[in-house]
């Protein structure tokens, strides 16, 4: 079995212009993935699927992921003229990371016995660009479980025969296992609220009041 | 929908009849509907729909503790509890680098085996019920079913929802005499698998419904992420209590069925096999069972917060590879939870197994796929 460094280095010689990057993983499981550019991610599946050496011919797992913008706060020295003296003073930084949605692979091979190999494909945003390439051309597993991840979490897979909703009626409107999904406002009646249900109850008859 | 799934290019001297079948036939074992395209009695178009069993377990888990998740997985596959759990543990382990004790890695196989032949055991039960032998071979399956549920609700509390395996080990350990009435319930159970293949097995009626039916090459089922007795019924070695030997599999002797041709009757008969091959690996594990603590004393069970990072743990579940991926920020709850279900996944292929069969053929090859639909919906 390859390590991911040895295998990173051989997609890049057999399929040219991929772009990847090894995600490390710094758990005890040690499982360290790959991260391909969209663009060639079809490419390189293909090549993990038909590659002598390896032989991916099962795919296990293939999943969503939501990671939604990222505010982090940092405090930064900064000098400044203070009535004519300077002196160095803390500011505060508010630095956004743009979130994004992936999906994740997880591949082994039946016939080697070998795996698993860890790949992610990582969508340019969280609102517009959401589609991908599909894998289910490469593996037939993929089909229901892209599906879901289209349900799910909103990415458009390209190249799927047949993306439509899967867990959820064709109606639907959000992506439920997004990490800004909003359950819909279904409270009933109850004559002693208390708890959470006496807050759903507060927002159900005064949702324009928020705390 | 319904009407769009046939095709104006049709031919027009064809009568396709549209049946959607279920959610509530009985032989979707479960809310399961399928939509099909008839041509007289032959099937041309299948579509499964699936969804109403769907309380997107996934986002309770990520809303909850790690050891909250723990009942919520019994009722995944609400037959296999045992086994559920111990896909999940076993990953949280993973996330966490916890080892477990001896004593706990037998009990985990002794209940996990327990669970492959009360799962099996039903399963063709129902796959014979679905062929139309209604009641008696389903009945003496459950009389079988009952004495491991017994074990399980003297061991556990509960019959079905066991909630027994903890993060490091067992919720408790053997009560006292429990053992025997294991080593008692496995002497006697070849007595049924006997009794139940005497009838069954060479019966005319069950190969004319079996043979041929559902032909599933070995290329396609790789290819299309079938696990477990269903690959195995398609010529593939590959079982993942060989393959990875999680747990303690390395230590027990036994073998992997194969089929020949990967039809119903191969998926029938290699679940019957292994019914022989787990009772084999239960009287080696109830024979060399070590005493010692049943759960590592340094364990962390509340407030879990493992280190981020993620990890992907999988075992050999009696519907085939049961998987689950988690990925930790740090915090208390998972960042993401992820259940691979094999009983979704089998179903990628139902269509390419139906066409050209009849639809009475359908509901038996519906039926050797083995599905659970909390565990389909989820």
């Amino acid at each position: 079995m390859l390590t991911t460094e040895q295998l990173k280095a051989r997609i890049e010689t057999v399929v040219p212009g991929a772009r990847l990057e090894i995600i490390a993983n710094a758990s005890p499981a040690g499982q360290p993935s790959i991260l391909v550019d969209s663009a060639h991610g079809r490419a390189v599946a293909e090549f993990l699927r038909d590659d002598p050496q390896l032989r991916l011919d099962y795919a296990s797992n293939a999943t969503g992921l939501d990671w939604p913008d990222k505010i982090t706060r940092e405090k930064i020295k900064v000098k400044k003229l203070v009535a004519g003296v300077e002196q160095e003073i803390e500011e505060t930084v508010e630095k956004k990371t743009p979130g994004f949605l992936e999906a994740v692979y997880h591949l082994y091979s039946v016939s080697r016995r070998e795996g698993p190999v860890i790949v992610r494909l990582r969508t340019g945003n969280r609102s517009d660009q959401t589609s991908l390439p599909s894998l289910t051309p490469v593996w037939r597993s993929c089909e229901f479980q892209e599906r879901e991840i289209f349900d799910l979490f909103g990415i458009v897979f390209d190249g799927h025969p047949d993306l439509r909703r899967i867990l959820m009626w064709d109606g639907f409107v959000d992506f439920p296992m997004r990490k800004d999904y909003v359950e819909p406002d279904d409270y009933e009646y109850e004559p002693t609220p208390h708890d959470e249900v006496l807050e759903r109850a507060r927002r159900h008859y005064q949702p324009e009041v928020t705390p | 929908m319904i009407a769009a799934l046939v095709e104006p290019a049709m031919p027009a001297d064809h009568d396709l009849l549209e049946v959607s079948m279920g959610p509530h036939h009985p032989s979707t074992h479960g809310v399961f509907r399928m939509n099909v395209v008839l041509d007289g009695e032959t099937v041309v178009k299948l579509k499964p729909v699936f969804g109403y069993l769907h309380r997107n377990h996934e986002k309770i888990a990520e809303k909850n503790s790690y050891l909250g998740a723990i009942p919520y997985t019994d009722r995944l596959d609400y037959l296999c509890s045992m086994t559920n759990n111990w896909a999940y543990v076993l990953t949280v382990e993973k996330l966490t680098g916890q080892s477990v004790p001896d004593r706990a890695e037998y009990i985990r196989v002794v209940v996990s085996e327990l669970t492959r032949l009360l799962n099996h055991a039903c399963l063709a039960g129902f796959l014979l019920q679905d062929m139309g032998a209604l009641g008696t071979p389903l009945m003496y399956a459950f009389r079988e079913r009952e004495k491991i549920l017994d074990l399980f609700e003297d061991l556990t509390g509960s019959r079905m929802m066991c909630n027994y395996l903890r993060f490091g080990g067992c919720r408790c350990d053997l009560p006292p005499g429990w053992v025997v009435r294991a080593r008692q319930l496995v002497a006697d159970f070849p007595e049924f698998l006997d009794e139940f293949e005497a009838l069954l097995s060479g019966n005319e009626i069950l190969r004319a419904r079996t043979e041929n039916v559902g032909v599933l090459s070995a290329t396609l089922a790789v290819s299309a992420g079938v696990t477990g007795p269903m690959l195995r019924a398609s010529g593939v070695n590959y079982d993942l209590r060989k393959v990875d030997g999680y747990g303690v599999y390395g230590r027990f002797a036994f073998q992997v069925p194969l089929g020949g041709r990967g039809d119903v009757f191969d998926r029938y008969m290699v679940r019957i096999l292994e019914m022989r091959q787990s009772l084999k690996i239960l009287e080696q594990a109830l024979a060399t069972i070590p005493q010692g603590p049943v759960i590592d004393p340094k364990a962390k069970l509340r407030n879990l917060r493992p280190k981020p990072g993620e990890a992907y743990g999988r075992i050999e579940g009696p519907k085939g590879e049961l998987g689950f991926y988690l990925v930790s920020d740090g915090g208390p709850r998972p960042f993401r939870f992820r259940v691979r279900p094999p009983s979704l996944v089998n179903l990628t292929i139902l269509e390419d197994m139906c066409l050209g069969h009849t639809i009475a053929d359908a509901v038996v090859i519906l039926g050797s796929v083995d599905i659970v639909l909390g565990e389909v919906d989820r």
